[in-house]
């Protein structure tokens, strides 16, 4: 299942509708850099409100998705993981360290808000 | 309600979301809450992941197990890959975790309440685990 890219602004946000496979993370890794770099966006949040399980796989890649977009000068949110999914995340010892989270959409957007406010 | 056992066989990545699914809804069934239900399932989505990348394929079967007054889940991942040759290693924290080669078996050990693990040179691997209703 193909994650959608919606574009607000300078801001990109990919939201997640289901449970993704490896494949479906790849694609979006590959998706949300291009996207980057075509509409020169400066920040990009991912919604995983909708994810199942965070495996070794998934943090991996959400952790590599935000390295390549700060090598693109922009920075990128991951929001919305589940209280559950958080507790199994620690469990197993994953973490997205250097990657900046927020509770929600509103609360990544705010962030970023701030973020630019000060920067400018 | 029936738990019954159910089989998955592991080929492709697909089959990793399919199991980790399976087993959530039947942990659900069995009447875990919806955190041990996420544990389970991530562990399955471990489990299922080492299948596909260490042995291409293998399955993971799920079944209700009662204990002395109580009731849990058990699942077995199997595969006739290419073993283990250092099972301490692989349990070993930090061998494994977040990192691109690990084999998350420590994580899988803290997810669940018991952990078994048989693998052999050559012939394959099986890992055993149970997690118990609270």
């Amino acid at each position: 299942m193909e994650v959608p890219i919606l574009k607000q602004g300078a801001v990109l946000i990919a939201t997640f509708q289901a449970a993704l496979s490896d494949a479906d993370l790849n694609q979006l890794r590959m998706g949300l850099v291009q996207q980057v770099v075509k509409f020169r966006s400066r920040a990009v949040i991912v919604d995983v409100t909708a994810m199942d399980v965070m495996d070794s796989f998934a943090s991996r890649t959400l952790r590599e998705i935000a390295h390549m977009i700060r090598l693109r000068g922009a920075e990128t949110v991951i929001v919305g993981i589940q209280p559950e999914v958080a507790f199994a995340m620690v469990q197993l010892g994953l973490t997205l360290e250097g990657v900046a989270t927020a509770l929600d959409l509103e609360e990544g957007l705010a962030y970023l808000n701030e973020k630019f406010k000060t920067a400018n | 309600m029936s738990a019954g056992e159910i089989q998955v066989a592991i080929n492709s990545d697909q089959d990793i979301v399919s199991a980790r699914q399976k087993g959530r809804q039947m942990a659900t069934e069995l009447g875990f809450s919806s955190g041990d239900a996420t544990l389970i399932a991530t562990a399955i989505s471990e489990l299922a992941r080492n299948i596909v990348a260490y042995a291409q394929k293998g399955q993971v079967t799920l079944k209700m197990v009662n204990g002395l007054n109580r009731r849990g889940i058990s699942v077995v991942a199997t595969d006739a890959g290419p073993g283990i040759p250092d099972i301490r290693q692989a349990l070993r924290d930090g061998f494994s975790t977040s990192g691109s080669l690990g084999l998350g078996l420590p994580g899988v050990r803290r997810l669940m309440d018991e952990f078994e693990i048989i693998s052999q040179p050559g012939r394959g691997t099986t890992v055993a685990v149970k997690k118990w209703r609270q």
